[in-house]
C-alpha cells in the first residue's frame, strides 16, 4: 500500500474534473485520479452544444435561459443555482474559446449558435438559437480543449486509478473528508490519497440500463463511494431518457439534428410531435419527446415489423448541411445501421442518457451531509453531483454548461479550502474496506457471474423504471434488485491476477450499480406524482403540494447489519418563478 | 465453466430449434494473448462464439470475456468510436473494435485480433500508452497567444475555422501512430498523431506558437522521418487525412507560411 499526500484530489478526468483541475492546480498541489485516460471520458460523446445567452445571432439573455432551465426541470430546479448557471454560461463559453476551443463561427467570425430543445425566446414564445457548438462533436472539443489546457498547466494525472472508497472522519459530530482510497489497475496495488479536499467529478450511472447512450465505464463509482459512507443521494429517481438513441443500440443522435430541422415521424410518416407540443414541436423538452415517442409506439404507430421504434427524418435537409453540421451522427447511421441519412430516415428509440440526481451540493460545489450541513473538504461537480440545476429533467446543452460552470467553481472552492486547512488524520487502517472488498472478490469461489447479474439488472431497469412507471413496475424492480444484491454476494471472478484485472473491476462496478439502482427504484416508488423524467402512470399529474421537494436517500445499517434506505426530503429553492403548468 | 482452449470446436453451443432463422453465425476469434504473470511468451488463442454479424468486434470481445474467459483484457469505454480506448490490430489492420462490424471482416475465416504495434504490450490487448501521450505533450498541444485577451471571443472567419477542421477530429486512439513503419522501428519518432495535433494549432488563425511547434517538428525525430506510406490515413477511424496533414506541416517548414 502506498500513501500519497496532495492538497486537492480530483476524482475523474472528464469535463468537470479537468475544468476543476485547471483552477485547483494554479492554487494548490493537485492530483487527478481517473479510471481511464483523461481524453476517454464520456464528456467526449456529447454532441450538440453548450448553452449560453451570448445573443450572437438573435436577441437572448440569461434570464430567459434561467426560466427555460427551471421550466425544463419541471420546477424542481433550485432557482438560485439555475440563475448562476445561466449567468456564468456566457463567461464559461468565452473562457473555452480563449483556451482554444474551435467553435463553429458566424459569417462575422463570432461564435455561432443553434436551436436546441426547450430553449426559447421570452419564456416560451419560440425556439431560440442559444447552443454554441462545434459541429456535432462539441463534447469532444471541450474534452480535448480542457485536456490541452491541463497539459499547459502541468496538471498531474494518475491514469487508470479506480477510487473505491471515500475516507470520512467525524470530528465533534461533523463528517469531514480525509481523502480517498484507490486501486491501481496496472498493478493491483492499493493507494491511499490523503487530501485536504476531494472533488468528485466521476460522471453518471447510466450502465444500470441496457439501452443507454452511456459508456461501459459509467457505473456511478463516486455516488456509491459517498453513499456507502453515510452521505445522502439526491433525486436519484430522476433519470433522463434521450429521445433519439439509435434503435436497440442506444447510441446518441444529437438533439442538434432536430435543431437543424430534423423531424420525428411515425410509421404513417406523420410529424407526431405537432400533437404533443404545438409550439416547440420536435424541440420540446426531452422528457416530453420521449414520452410522445413511446405513446406512438404503444398506440400502434411505431415503425418496423415489431413497431418498436420511430424515425428521425433528415432526408429533407441538404446533404451539405448534414456534412457540415452533423457529420458524426450521420456516420454513426452509416456505420452501425447501414443507412444513408441523405435518403433514408433513421430508426430511433429513447435511450437512457443522464442522471439528474446525484451527490447533493450547494452552489460552491460543497457536498451536503443532510439538508443543510456541509461536509468540510468534500466537493462534487458534473453529472455525479446534484446542485440542483437540472431538477426533474435537464435541458439539452445544459450538461456541458454544468461541468464548466460548476467544475470551475468547485475547483476554486476546493483549492481555497485546501489553502486554509490542514490535513486530517487518516482513520486507522484507511484502506481496510477496499482491501477486504478486493480480496473477497478475488478469492470468492461463488457460482454467480458478473455479466449475468448485470444483464438481469439492466433488463429489469429497462422494463420497469424507464419512461413509464407504475407502483407495480417499480415494486417489481425493487424486488428484483434485492434478489440480485443477494446473488451478488456469491459472485466470483475468473481473473485472480493483479495486473490489469478488469474482470475484478467489473465486479466492483456491478456492486456500485446495484446499490444505486436500489436507491433509484426506492426513491421512485415513494414519489407518487409525475414530474419531468419521472412519469407515474398511476399518478399522471405533478403534485406541488406533496412533492415540490427533493428526495434525499440515506443508507442505514442496523445493529444486526441489516441495510435499508431511509428517505427524507429537502425543500426546493424558489426565487423569482412560481410553478406553472408546463406546456411546449 | 468452459476453459478456453486452442481446440476450436468444443465451445460452440448446440444449434437450437429454429436456428436457421437466427441472425447468429459461428465465428472464430484468434486473439494474441500475453500475461507476464502467467508466461513470458505471447500466444494465439482461438475462441469460437455464436454472434450476430451486425454486432461490433467489441461485442464479440465482451461476449468472450463475459461468458468464456474473464481474464481476456482490453480497454474500452464509449463503444461508438469517440473515446479512443479500443484501437487494436484486427485482421492485420489498425481499427477501433467498437467501429468494426463483424460482417465487414469475412467471418468465414478466423478473425485475428492483437495489440497495436510499436508500444509495449502490458497484457493481452493493453499497451503502454505513456510514450504516445508524451509525444503528444511534446508538440505543445494548446493555444499559444500573445498580449491581452479580448473581452469577448476572438474572431475567426468560417474559412479560417475550416482550415484546421480535419485535425480537430483526433481522438488520440493511436491507431495512426501504431500503424506507422517508421514508428515501429524508432519509438523516438513523434508519430502521426502528435503531428496531427501540432497541425491543429499551427493552422489555427488564432494561434501564435506555430514557429515554436515547427522547430520542434524540424527535429531529427520530427516530420522528416515520415515516408508517406499512408498507413496512418488508412488506419484513422475518424477519417482524418493524416498524411496530408503531415505534408502540410512539411511544406510549412519549407515555406514558413501557414
Amino acid at each position: 500500500m502506498q500513501i500519497h499526500k496532495y492538497d486537492t484530489v480530483i476524482v475523474g478526468a472528464g469535463g468537470a474534473g479537468m475544468r476543476a483541475a485547471i483552477e485547483s492546480t494554479k492554487r494548490s498541489r493537485t492530483a487527478v485520479l481517473t479510471k481511464l485516460y483523461p481524453t476517454r471520458s464520456h464528456t467526449g460523446a456529447a454532441q450538440g452544444g453548450m448553452a449560453a445567452a451570448l445573443a450572437n445571432v438573435e436577441e437572448d439573455n440569461w434570464e430567459w435561459h434561467t426560466f427555460d432551465t427551471i421550466k425544463g426541470g419541471d420546477y424542481l430546479v433550485d432557482q438560485d443555482a439555475a440563475e448562476i448557471l445561466a449567468k456564468e454560461a456566457i463567461d464559461a463559453v468565452l473562457d473555452l474559446e480563449k483556451m482554444g476551443l474551435p467553435f463553429g463561427r458566424t459569417p462575422e467570425g463570432k461564435i455561432d449558435q443553434r436551436r436546441f430543445g426547450g430553449h426559447s425566446r421570452n419564456h416560451g414564445e419560440a425556439p431560440v438559437r442559444r447552443a454554441c457548438y462545434s459541429g456535432d462533436r462539441t463534447g469532444h472539443m471541450i474534452l480535448q480543449t480542457l485536456y490541452q489546457n491541463c497539459v499547459k498547466e502541468g496538471v498531474e494525472f494518475f491514469n487508470e486509478f479506480y477510487v473505491l472508497d471515500q475516507l470520512v472522519v467525524e470530528e465533534d459530530g461533523v463528517k469531514k473528508s480525509a481523502g480517498v482510497v484507490a486501486y491501481e489497475l496496472a498493478t493491483g496495488e492499493i493507494h491511499v490519497f490523503q487530501a485536504k479536499s476531494v472533488i468528485y467529478a466521476s460522471g453518471g450511472t447510466g450502465k444500470f440500463f441496457k439501452v443507454t447512450s452511456n459508456a461501459h465505464t459509467l457505473t456511478g463509482d463516486g455516488q456509491a463511494a459517498c453513499y456507502r459512507r453515510g452521505l445522502p443521494l439526491e433525486d436519484m429517481e430522476f433519470f433522463q431518457f434521450h429521445p433519439t438513441g439509435i434503435w436497440r443500440m442506444g447510441i446518441l443522435l444529437t438533439e442538434g439534428a432536430r435543431g437543424e430541422g430534423g423531424i420525428l415521424r411515425n410509421k404513417d410518416g406523420e410529424r407526431f410531435m405537432e400533437k404533443y407540443a404545438p409550439v416547440m414541436k420536435d424541440l420540446a423538452s426531452r422528457d416530453v419527446v420521449s414520452r410522445s415517442i413511446y405513446t406512438e409506439i404503444r398506440e400502434g404507430r411505431g415503425c418496423g415489423p415489431e413497431g418498436d421504434h420511430v424515425y428521425l427524418d433528415l432526408t429533407h435537409l441538404p446533404p451539405e448541411q448534414l456534412d457540415a453540421k452533423l457529420p458524426d451522427i450521420t456516420e454513426f447511421a452509416r456505420t452501425y445501421l447501414g443507412i444513408e441519412p441523405y435518403t433514408d430516415p433513421i430508426p430511433i428509440q429513447p435511450t437512457a442518457h443522464y442522471a439528474m440526481g446525484g451527490i447533493p451540493t450547494n452552489v460552491e460545489g460543497e457536498v451536503l451531509a443532510d439538508n443543510t450541513t456541509v461536509v468540510p473538504g468534500l466537493y462534487a461537480a458534473g453529472e455525479v453531483a446534484c446542485v440542483s440545476v437540472h431538477g426533474a429533467n435537464r435541458l439539452g446543452t445544459n450538461s456541458l454548461l454544468d461541468i464548466n460552470v460548476f467544475g470551475r467553481r468547485s475547483g476554486i472552492a476546493a483549492a481555497e479550502y485546501s489553502s486554509k486547512n490542514d490535513f486530517l488524520e487518516l482513520p486507522e487502517n484507511p484502506a481496510q474496506m477496499v482491501i477486504d472488498q478486493v480480496e473477497r472478490l478475488r478469492n470468492s469461489t461463488g457460482t454467480e457471474r458478473v455479466s449475468a447479474i448485470r444483464l438481469e439488472l439492466q433488463e429489469c431497469m429497462d422494463a420497469n423504471v424507464m419512461v413509464f412507471r407504475t407502483e407495480q413496475t417499480i415494486k417489481t424492480a425493487v424486488d428484483k434488485i434485492a434478489e440480485l444484491r443477494k446473488r451478488y454476494l456469491d459472485v466470483s471472478v475468473q481473473d485472480k491476477g493483479r495486473r490489469f484485472n478488469t474482470d475484478l473491476l467489473e465486479a466492483i462496478e456491478l456492486g456500485n450499480l446495484l446499490d444505486l439502482a436500489e436507491v433509484m427504484a426506492t426513491s421512485a416508488l415513494a414519489r407518487k406524482e409525475s414530474r419531468g423524467g419521472h412519469y407515474r402512470e398511476d399518478y399522471p399529474n405533478r403534485d406541488d403540494v406533496n412533492f415540490m421537494r427533493h428526495t434525499m436517500a440515506y443508507r442505514e445499517v442496523a445493529d444486526d447489519g441489516t441495510e435499508s434506505i431511509r428517505l427524507d426530503y429537502k425543500p426546493v429553492v424558489q426565487t423569482r418563478y412560481q410553478p406553472m403548468e408546463r406546456k411546449y | 465453466m468452459a476453459t478456453p482452449t486452442l481446440e476450436k470446436a468444443d465451445m460452440a453451443p448446440e444449434p437450437e430449434a429454429g436456428f436457421a432463422d437466427s441472425p447468429y453465425i459461428t465465428a472464430t476469434f484468434r486473439i494474441r494473448r500475453f500475461n507476464p504473470e502467467v508466461s513470458d511468451e505471447a500466444q494465439w488463442q482461438d475462441f469460437q462464439i455464436e454472434i450476430d454479424p451486425k454486432e461490433r468486434v467489441l461485442d464479440a470481445l465482451h461476449k468472450i470475456k463475459w461468458e468464456t474467459d474473464g481474464t481476456l483484457t482490453f480497454r474500452r469505454s464509449c463503444a461508438h468510436g469517440i473515446c479512443g480506448s479500443d484501437a487494436m490490430r484486427i485482421n492485420g489492420k489498425n481499427r477501433l473494435a467498437c467501429k468494426t462490424l463483424i460482417k465487414d471482416l469475412n467471418p468465414e475465416k478466423p478473425i485475428t485480433i492483437e495489440a497495436i504495434k510499436g508500444l509495449t504490450v502490458l497484457k493481452d490487448l493493453v499497451v503502454d500508452m505513456d510514450p504516445f501521450f508524451q509525444a503528444y505533450r511534446d508538440v505543445m498541444p494548446f493555444l499559444i497567444t500573445k498580449g491581452n485577451e479580448p473581452t469577448r471571443e476572438r474572431l475567426q472567419s468560417p474559412e479560417d475555422r475550416e482550415r484546421f477542421d480535419d485535425t480537430t477530429k483526433c481522438i488520440l486512439c493511436a491507431a495512426c501512430t501504431s500503424s506507422c513503419p517508421v514508428f515501429w522501428n524508432d519509438g523516438q519518432y513523434f508519430g502521426p498523431a502528435a503531428i496531427v495535433n501540432a497541425h491543429r494549432f499551427i493552422f489555427d488563425s488564432r494561434d501564435e506558437g506555430g514557429e515554436q511547434r515547427l522547430e520542434i517538428l524540424n527535429d531529427r525525430d520530427g516530420v522528416w522521418r515520415c515516408r508517406t506510406t499512408f498507413n496512418c490515413t488508412d488506419a484513422c477511424p475518424r477519417g482524418i487525412e493524416v498524411t496530408k496533414a503531415i505534408q502540410e506541416v512539411k511544406r510549412a517548414l519549407i515555406t514558413r507560411r501557414f
